[in-house]
């Protein structure tokens, strides 16, 4: 005797709208491959390539809150902005951003990072500059390495200064696939 | 010996009890009634489940969750069918007179005895919820009593 699916369903959106929860999550298919989104109360706080629910979660509990469930529908306007953005229908996200568990260097890079615009690339020195931290290119690439919501806020637009891509949290293809979808790359 | 264990992420929790306490509510309720009960347990532990200060024995406590469900579940419905009004109870249920007694046993002991004579289930339900035997069940409670009783003559 097992549980029906209709029960399961039940109990997660009623967990979700009666705001009993620290984090929302889910997992959802893109050309880029699978990917766990989540949400805090105050707004989207994760996207993660290659999701492993174990260490994922845990992760989220710890920065968040142990109240972490897989709550689909609560996430439906992230999946909906996200399918927009894979069919080359969206060029803006219009979603609010949880960066709480950030502060200082990271916060600030990453406020400048979601301002560079659609179908354009920038450099480390140039956001490092932006940031009021000229010498810190360094430190801004493990800034984008460490990104905690990845596509929404574009880390795949910052390039080296010789052109090459450099690297991605997600792998270089998954950023070559999205400045190509951005028509940033031919 | 106590470990700190740190409380899993709820999801974990709810994939690795949701089954067992389903289907104990559905032999304490029946199957028409389980699946509300069901709901009512875990939105239960989703709101207790901040102040908890640790991931002991966790098992447990969504069975003594459960286990209150059930009992108000039925006392819903035998109030329903009658049309006369119930007379107030003055006392509190033993569950609850027996939860605050039993606070400081360890959890197994604790859970142990709420759950025999506060909840009156049977040691082989009270073993599935500790993970542990019916006569593991059966002597984590007697030990609890003997240890309430202890202290009651201190």
């Amino acid at each position: 005797m097992t549980i029906s699916p209709e029960v399961h369903r039940r109990f997660r959106v009623a967990a979700a709208s009666q705001d009993l929860l620290d984090v929302a999550y889910d997992l959802i298919d893109t050309p880029v491959g699978s990917l766990l989104i989540a949400g805090s109360r105050r707004g989207l706080c994760r996207i993660e390539f290659d999701p492993e629910p174990n260490p994922d979660l845990e992760g989220l509990a710890r920065a968040f809150g142990a109240k972490v469930l897989r709550a689909p529908g609560h996430l439906d306007p992230v999946k909906q902005q996200l399918e927009e953005y894979f069919r080359g229908e969206r060029s803006e996200f219009d979603l609010p951003v949880d960066l709480t568990p950030l502060q200082g260097f990271g916060r600030r890079v990453l406020t400048e990072l979601a301002r560079v615009p659609y179908g354009t690339v920038t450099t480390y020195g140039a956001l490092a500059r932006q940031a009021e931290r000229p010498k810190a290119a360094r430190a801004v690439g493990t800034v984008m390495n460490r990104n905690p919501v990845p596509i929404v806020l574009p880390c795949h637009r910052v390039i080296g200064s010789t052109g090459k891509l450099v690297g991605y949290g997600g792998g270089i293809e998954r950023k070559e696939a999205l400045l190509r979808l951005e028509g940033a790359l031919t | 010996m106590m470990v700190d264990v740190q409380i899993p992420p709820f999801e974990r929790f709810y994939d690795a009890h949701c089954e067992e306490v389903h289907a104990f509510l559905a032999r304490r309720l029946g199957r028409d009634q389980a699946d509300d009960a069901f709901q009512e347990t875990f939105l239960r532990a989703l709101r207790a489940y901040a102040s908890l200060e640790h991931g002991q024995a966790l098992r447990a406590w969504v069975y003594t969750i459960a286990a209150r469900v059930a009992v108000d579940s039925h006392r819903r419905q035998r109030n329903e069918g009658q049309l006369e009004e119930t007379p107030v109870e003055d006392a509190r249920p033993a569950y609850a007179e027996l939860e605050y007694l039993a606070q400081e046993l360890p959890h197994t002991e604790r859970a142990a005895v709420v759950l025999r004579y506060g909840y009156d289930l049977p040691y082989g339900e009270i073993g599935s919820a500790l993970g542990s035997s019916e006569e593991a069940a059966r002597q984590a409670a007697s030990s609890g009593v003997r240890r309430l009783r202890r202290r009651r003559a201190e």
